[in-house]
């Protein structure tokens, strides 16, 4: 399948890009690692006049801690979290997030930031990325911006992103000492978008109860979901088994599933309510709680 | 019609095209090259059978723009054979009858190079994950480990 004709741009630096966009208005889309805008020209349901490369632009593939926030560029290949010594110390849900997206090749060349750009509720990240209270810059004729994650999805396949602004950072608050998070996602095979995802985040006080928790959820919604009643209950309370139910009860209840091919809309919201408990048990383990 | 000028290294060999903006690397191989080994399942990013070496790392050639491959260097199945001798990954698959229609093979012998280069001694579950992008329709998934660890066993 070859997709429609296009013309192909790669600036070198982000202020050409951006230029780039704005003059070419709406019929321009960004092109980062291009694993799902690739097979949506080829398949045509989508459309473009001009496609312009992100990958000639220096400065945008990284991961570092600084300022207090760990710091991920925008164009960073999914494959660079997986061999990152850092993330699997110290960020194992970024590690059990990438590990499931599509599969090793496709990680060669899929970006964090184009994940969560796309805005495909059946994208890993975004829950992941919920559940860490992270925020994404990003970079437009206006200058820098800084959006919240609970702000950034609009709708199916939207964003706050206006069509000339360029996601160029990720950045997740560093986590403190008693804290641990985890991504469970249900998948059919290898490749293949979740039935259902859960990403759990939880910091824990000194006497083991919890002091902060995220829960975001994929695929069982027309957007990524924050379970922000699950997230409330979870707060303050001890993790016992019965508050453990309770918050994965009413995780499953902020869902809006759909019936495919996955599976029906009752199981897809039981999946969820059972891998929020999976998640959540991982973290606080992680978090040393239990 | 977009028209790029565009130079990339194949298999060690530099070569120059005038290439439109929507083609995919995967014909630029096929078509314009003539390397058939390459080949395309799919066509939707999920099998494998398309996989090449893009500045060493495997990709899917039929999810990357020709373009996109512009100054960069492309390994292709022809380009294990060296000096009239297999590589490892190919003697292993002849060794232990890794292949049974073939049509995988191309894209699972790339893979597996680029793991080896990468894990010189890869467990078998390494080698399951890595190889989990390229599917075997034949489902000869157990000669194929069995060929990647003849690869591994191989003195470098």
């Amino acid at each position: 399948m070859i997709p429609a004709e296009f013309d192909y741009h790669a600036p070198s630096t982000l202020s050409d890009a951006i230029a780039l966009l704005s003059g070419l208005g709406e019929d321009a889309k960004i092109l980062s690692g291009g694993q799902s805008l690739l097979p949506l020209l080829k398949l045509r349901l989508g459309q473009v006049g001009h496609l312009v490369d992100l990958s000639h632009v220096p400065g945008l593939e990284y991961i570092k801690e600084e300022e207090g926030f760990l710091k991920i560029g925008g164009a960073t290949r999914e494959s660079m979290l997986e061999r990152t010594p850092l993330i699997a110390s110290k960020y194992p849900i970024l590690l059990d997030t990438a590990r499931v997206i599509a599969d090793p090749i496709v990680r060669n060349r899929a970006t964090v930031g184009g994940n969560l750009a796309h805005g495909d509720p059946a994208n890993d990240h975004p829950a992941t990325m919920l559940a860490l209270g992270a925020a994404v810059v990003s970079h437009g004729p206006k200058g820098e911006r800084t959006i919240p994650i609970a702000q950034f999805f609009t709708g199916i396949f939207s964003t706050a992103l206006a069509h000339d602004e360029i996601l160029t950072e990720i950045r997740i608050p560093i986590p403190p000492a008693r804290s641990g998070g985890a991504y469970v996602k249900l998948e059919r095979k290898v490749g293949d978008f979740a039935t259902a995802g859960v990403a759990v985040y939880v910091a824990l006080g000194q006497n083991g109860t919890v002091e902060q928790a995220g829960i975001g959820l994929t695929n069982v919604g027309p957007m990524p979901v924050k379970a922000a009643e699950a997230e409330r209950y979870l707060v303050g309370k001890k993790p016992d088994a019965a508050v453990i139910a309770e918050t994965a009860r009413l995780a499953a209840k902020a869902t809006a599933p759909t019936a495919d091919r996955r599976g029906a809309v009752d199981y897809k919201r039981e999946m969820a309510r059972v891998l929020t408990m999976r998640a959540l048990k991982s973290a606080l383990e992680r978090a040393g709680g239990k | 019609m977009a028209t790029h000028q565009i130079r990339v290294t194949v298999n060690g060999n530099v070569l120059e095209a005038e290439v439109e903006s929507r083609l995919l690397l995967v014909h630029l191989i096929r078509e314009n090259l003539r390397l058939t080994g390459t080949h395309i399942g799919c066509d939707t990013t999920h099998c494998g059978a398309c996989t090449v070496l893009l500045d060493g790392e495997p990709v899917k050639s039929c999810t990357v723009l020709a373009v996109q491959a512009d100054g960069r260097e492309v390994m292709t199945v022809e380009g294990l054979e060296k000096d009239g001798k297999l590589d490892p990954v190919q003697e292993g698959f002849m060794q232990e009858h890794g292949l049974q229609c073939g049509f995988c093979t191309p894209g699972m012998l790339m893979t597996s190079y680029a793991l080896l280069k990468r894990n010189a001694n890869p467990t078998e579950v390494d080698i399951r994950e890595a190889i989990s992008g390229n599917l075997c329709r034949c489902t000869g998934y157990v000669n194929i480990v069995k060929s990647i660890q003849y690869a591994a066993a191989q003195p470098r």
